[in-house]
């Protein structure tokens, strides 16, 4: 019996006074590729940031390939783990920003290369191989010596999910990945995740592209006010939602 | 639909016509109101009581072109030092760990807030609080020994020079994006990786133009270790003037020397800026 890749349990975090995340609960299988969606302000980006712990949970737990993350549980209280074990479980996962956040004093490749070369301490050779072909995956083979600034950014998206897949993450969050795109460049950022969910990588993606939505997602998750409202086959959720909410949400976006 | 209308009348065609140079006049006017102004000071001078000939004698004198080698070695390496003591000083306030923030801040505290001639003096006359220093059963020596003028000097200087860059060192990694930390901490990188590797570096490129000001400053203070016997520039230039009463002649070969090192850390700096520019399409011009 296969066990979820991601499994969430009753997590809340609060950020002073704002609840951004009320008693969520939630499996990710793998292999999965799950959109969540819903308004700003309705926890989703505070969710992918708790399972890549740049944010802390309060309460609740986060479990990874079966592994508890940023806590240790011990004679019935909760440690905190040390930075180098958060580390540790961080490269289980890798991340995609709304602003790329590529790093600008290096070139694509060298953005590619870092996390492998500086954190995971491999081979030059191989690494560079790897991230050559990376590159090429993602269609930026051509561009490989350029710095972030003189790239596009739909190619700087590109080589920041490349950068992400360097790591060999088992899972691949994106984080509203094309809201900081110009409409024309959309589609190639798309494209790339497309290839990706073909291949089989297990990804939660936050967004507004309800078109890629219902094109690749297997499970849509609709939230709002820090708690998950609605879940389903995108079909279901897009097409024929059941809740009040979900139903003004789809009417107010499309 | 209504369709397009024609361009319409009474715009003409400019192509062609040129932009006139606007004449300036009062620019001329003031430039040779200063050089008038400039003249006169340069004729003052010149007909004062000052022998041009010691100037110009003693500019190449070995004790003076030793004490600008003395000034120049003394300003490189407490620059060194307290680049490495901002650094660490800067890295520990940023730190989420209270007991390095509240030692980082008392250290800027103590060293800003007290002259930096008072410090000079303070570590050249250490002997006095300890006549002996060392480490207790391994090695031990008199202070007068250790506390030569040279490490009086580097250690006042570096310090102090410390507290002032660590600021400096804050300014610039907290102009770096908050993004870029997550960024780096998303592939694994835990705080310190991420500072050295990615957050440093872009600090570096906000941090050159108000370093090279303070290394200008450094070369300056340099002479403040007159007081504690250093032979840098000002000291030497001293010493000749008590023996040959020749004081004015003597701070202007001095003056001179600091204006031309000054003068050749300028494009220094460029190079620094341009080679930390990497990557940004906006480079210094």
């Amino acid at each position: 019996m296969t066990k979820p890749l991601v499994a969430i349990r009753a997590v809340a975090k609060n950020f002073g006074e704002f609840q951004a995340l009320k008693n969520v609960s939630l499996d990710v299988w793998p292999g999965e590729v799950m959109c969540l969606i819903g308004a700003s302000g309705s926890g989703k980006t505070t969710l992918l940031r708790c399972i890549n712990q740049l944010a802390m949970i309060d309460s609740g737990g986060i479990w990874l390939d079966g592994e508890l993350l940023g806590v240790r549980e011990q004679g019935g209280r909760l440690h905190r783990l040390n930075e180098r074990e958060i580390g540790r479980q961080r490269l289980k996962t890798g991340m995609v920003f709304q602003r790329f956040n590529l790093f600008p004093h290096k070139t694509a490749l060298e953005n590619v290369t870092e996390g492998p070369l500086q954190v995971q301490g491999r081979k030059a050779d191989e690494v560079r191989t790897e991230a050559v072909e990376l590159l090429r995956r993602v269609g930026l083979s051509a561009k490989a010596d350029s710095y972030p600034a003189q790239l596009s950014g739909g190619q700087q998206q590109r080589v920041a999910i490349a950068r992400a897949l360097a790591m060999k993450p088992m899972l691949m969050l994106f984080d509203e990945p094309t809201s900081a795109l110009d409409p024309e460049l959309v589609g190639e950022v798309l494209a790339v995740m497309k290839e990706l969910a073909k291949s089989g990588m297990t990804m939660m993606v936050v967004t507004h592209e309800l078109g890629f939505a219902r094109e690749v997602a297997d499970r849509v998750v609709y939230m709002d006010q820090g708690a998950i409202v609605e879940q389903g086959r995108a079909s279901e959720v897009l097409g024929a939602p059941r809740e009040e909410r979900t139903k003004a949400f789809l009417s107010a976006v499309i | 639909m209504k369709p397009v209308p024609a361009l319409a009348e009474g715009f003409p065609d400019l192509s062609g016509m040129r932009v006139a140079r606007e004449p300036h006049w009062f620019r001329w006017l003031s430039a040779a109101l200063i050089v008038l102004v400039l003249a006169a000071i340069g004729r003052a001078f010149a007909n004062g009581q000052i022998e041009w000939a010691y100037v110009s004698r003693f500019l190449t004198a070995k004790v003076i072109l030793e004490g600008i080698v003395n000034t120049m070695v003394m300003a490189v390496l407490a620059m060194a030092l307290g680049i490495f003591l901002g650094v660490v000083v800067a890295v520990m306030r940023l730190s989420p760990n209270p007991v390095l923030k509240t030692v980082a801040a008392g250290y800027t505290w103590l060293f800003r807030g007290t002259p930096l001639i008072l410090q000079l003096l303070l570590w050249f006359n250490l002997a006095l609080v300890f006549p002996t220093i060392g480490i207790p059963g391994l090695w031990s020596a008199r202070a007068v020994d250790v506390m030569t003028p040279f490490l009086a000097a580097l250690l006042g200087l570096g310090i102090n020079q410390g507290a002032y860059t660590s600021e400096v060192m804050r300014a610039g990694m907290l102009s770096v994006d908050i993004g870029q930390y997550e960024a780096a901490q998303a592939i694994g990188m835990g705080r310190l990786r991420a500072l050295r590797r990615i957050v440093l570096p872009q600090a570096m490129r906000v941090v050159i133009p108000p370093l090279g000001n303070e290394f200008i400053g450094m070369v300056k203070a340099t002479s403040l270790a007159s007081v504690i016997q250093y032979p840098e520039l000002l000291h030497n230039a001293e010493n000749i003037y008590y023996a040959n009463s020749r004081v004015i002649e003597l701070l202007i070969v001095a003056g001179l020397w600091y204006l031309l090192v000054v003068s050749v850390l300028t494009p220094l700096q460029m190079l620094l800026e341009r080679r930390f520019a990497r990557g940004t399409l906006r480079l210094a011009r």
